[in-house]
């Protein structure tokens, strides 16, 4: 099959004038960073809008882009779970209930909030993990990338991973914070207009989405399915084999929709920390609701194509494919790229591919300036050189140990891309570990916020017991079909999951439950070593409220929140 | 600071008028369309972009003038 993509001068002209833009923002910003703050935290100086669209952007990585077109292709609209259910009740609940605290409390990032509501020990140990997460995060998703390059286009492996590192470490080493910000709104413009020329050919080519349903029907149908399972997303959930993805309703709604996401969204510090540079608390509560409005609809930006790819390779006429030629498998990975081939000619196909290179560059960038702020603010600053009474030489000395951090997690990134090609098992089991954490801290940050009873070594006990549980259940239980132990009954089996998606669902809900149920028993036996004055600000019933409904109506963050959650009705309704 | 509304502006009108310049001058080629069913999709995104390049200048710098 002839896989190389016939690019000419335009679609080289198009990248490079991408990159010069992308770095050009970051030499602008250059002369505005003068302390540490500005660098790492932004100044607290952006529009809401602008932190919305960074903090959907930064999430909007490559991993998720080429992933979420290849479930697309795997499961049809049952992806959209990831968008609709999985983001926006914990994006809502972060805007309206958390953003407040996260915001008002002045902490610095996620693992400070920790330390100012429960104690040191409990912000090193999410502070290492965050930091080792984050690193591992960045250095997959760039091997995925240059692999990707590699084998679709022809580039060489090696010079594209160094390059498109460089070049985001030179726009956050030039403007930090506020640079991966701007850059990410570019980013997301480019992301979505790139990719819309593949929207339109590819619903075009199967007669719209009426077309597309007629198309897929008997593929439902060989499949062992209902004819409308590849479009529809709670219809067919009643039982796990019934649909194409293999989960029942309840593990969705609890595992994906309850812990998995509030997990992700109201603690990863790599998204909450968009919010934290908002200029003020109201554009910090807005922010994530900005984000969830175009959030809603990337489904149909890069789900749809996806499904339109289910389409295109049971038909042998068509010539689309994504096997794999060494492993004769098909490699669900590839889908979006050879949907790129598929329909776009010399001129939008640049665009495609910088569009792809951009959503590269906001999730690695989004990793390197999350990880920077805290490596410098809770691992340096607190263990190795702590703050001085000069505030301003502290403010400098800081700056540059951000500067330093960020070149140091580039660095280090790239040698984990090189390691997740030699043993990217190990890689793989890695990241279903640290993701793990996610679950036990949210249920230790949402305890903490909510009841002021909550102690710091319940905390710091809960999130630990979470986090092994969460092994626990890992080492004992296992996908159906599991050929290595990386994917789980490293211990011993003693329960077999239909899919692997449904064995991480379990697993997140396990350690929430076990990291809340621990943290509560144990806050009700330890003594709170903090003063009511010490929690004003960081815990829901010991802050006065702010009237956050100043204004007039429509530019109130409730607002934003009743439309978002109204939207997302419909569009479930819809394509239930 | 930045008003990122300029450089987004200015990287799609580039983008733009550079596109919709190269769908002109390919559409008469045979082959070049054949991958987007004789859609010359380079003219549509070409234009789509300036137009959205061009808002994007002009909301920033309206947006300048009230300031």
């Amino acid at each position: 099959m002839e896989r190389t993509f016939d690019l000419q001068w335009i679609d080289y002209a198009i990248m490079l004038i991408y990159f010069v833009f992308v770095l050009g923002i970051g030499w602008v910003l250059k002369r505005y960073m003068k302390d540490a703050n500005a660098f790492l935290e932004a100044g607290r100086s952006m529009p809401a809008w602008v932190a919305g669209l960074a903090f959907i952007s930064a999430n909007l990585g490559a991993l998720e882009v080429m992933g979420m077109t290849g479930s697309g292709a795997k499961y049809g609209m049952m992806t959209t779970h990831f968008y609709w259910i999985g983001a926006i009740p914990a994006m809502i609940f972060l805007a309206i209930f958390m953003m407040p605290f996260y915001y008002g409390s002045k902490a610095r990032s996620v693992p400070e909030y920790l330390k100012l509501r429960f104690d040191e020990k409990t912000r090193g140990l999410n502070a290492i993990l965050f930091a080792v997460m984050t690193i591992l995060a960045s250095g997959i998703s760039m091997y995925a990338l240059a692999i990707l390059m590699e084998k679709v286009l022809g580039w060489n492996f090696n010079l594209s991973l160094i390059l498109s590192a460089a070049i985001v470490l030179g726009y956050t080493y030039l403007g930090g914070l506020s640079s991966a910000i701007y850059n990410e709104v570019l980013q997301f413009f480019i992301i979505v207009i790139g990719l819309f020329p593949i929207v339109c050919l590819s619903l075009y080519e199967v007669g719209g989405w009426h077309g597309l349903l007629e198309s897929l029907a008997p593929i439902a149908t060989s499949k062992g399915f209902a004819p409308d399972a590849f479009t529809t997303t709670w219809k067919y959930s009643g039982a796990a084999t019934s649909n194409p993805m293999g989960v029942e309703w309840y593990g969705v709604f609890a595992g994906l929709g309850f812990v998995l996401s509030f997990g992700y969204w109201c603690t990863n510090f790599l998204i909450v920390q968009r919010a934290m540079a908002a200029e003020s608390p109201v554009a910090a509560r807005k922010t994530p609701l900005i984000g969830a409005l175009p959030k809603m609809f990337i489904p149909f930006l890069i789900i749809v194509p996806g499904i339109v790819a289910l389409v295109l390779m049971n038909n042998p006429t068509s010539g689309f494919s994504i096997t794999d030629p060494t492993t004769g498998q098909p490699n669900y990975d590839l889908t979006i790229i050879m949907l790129l081939k598929h329909y776009l000619p010399s001129g939008v196909l640049g665009l495609g591919l910088t569009a792809l290179l951009a959503s590269f560059m906001s999730g690695m960038a989004g990793n390197v300036s999350a990880f920077n702020t805290v490596w410098t603010y809770d691992i340096y600053q607190s263990y190795i050189r702590p703050a001085t009474n000069d505030a301003e030489a502290d403010s400098k000395h800081y700056l540059k140990v951000g500067r330093l951090a960020t070149i140091f997690g580039v660095v280090v990134s790239i040698a984990a891309a090189y390691l997740a090609g030699l043993f990217g098992n190990i890689m793989d089991f890695l990241q279903t570990i640290f993701s793990m954490i996610n679950a036990p801290l949210f249920a230790v940050i949402a305890l903490g916020m909510f009841w002021k009873r909550t102690t710091g070594h319940a905390a710091f006990i809960g999130l630990l017991a979470g986090f092994a549980i969460a092994l626990l259940h890992h080492g004992l239980t296992a996908p159906m079909g599991a050929s290595t132990l990386v994917k789980g009954g490293w211990i011993s089996i003693v329960h077999v999951y239909p899919v692997e998606m449904a064995q991480n669902f379990w697993t997140a809900i396990f350690a929430c439950f076990t990291s809340a149920s621990l943290a509560i028993g144990l806050s009700l036996v330890t003594k709170q070593k903090k003063t009511d004055e010490e929690l004003v600000g960081l815990v829901y019933s010991l802050t006065p409220r702010v009237n956050m409904n100043e204004g007039k109506w429509i530019n109130r963050p409730s607002t934003l929140a009743w439309l978002v959650a109204i939207i997302g009705i419909i569009l479930t309704i819809l394509f239930w | 600071m930045l008003d990122i509304r300029i450089p987004i502006g200015l990287l799609f009108a580039i983008f733009g008028v550079l596109i919709l310049a190269f769908g002109i001058a390919t559409n008469s080629y045979p082959d070049m369309y054949v991958k987007s069913m004789q859609i010359n999709i380079n003219l549509w995104s070409g234009i789509f972009m300036t137009i959205f390049g061009a808002f994007m200048l002009v909301w920033g710098k309206l947006a300048k003038k009230e300031e």
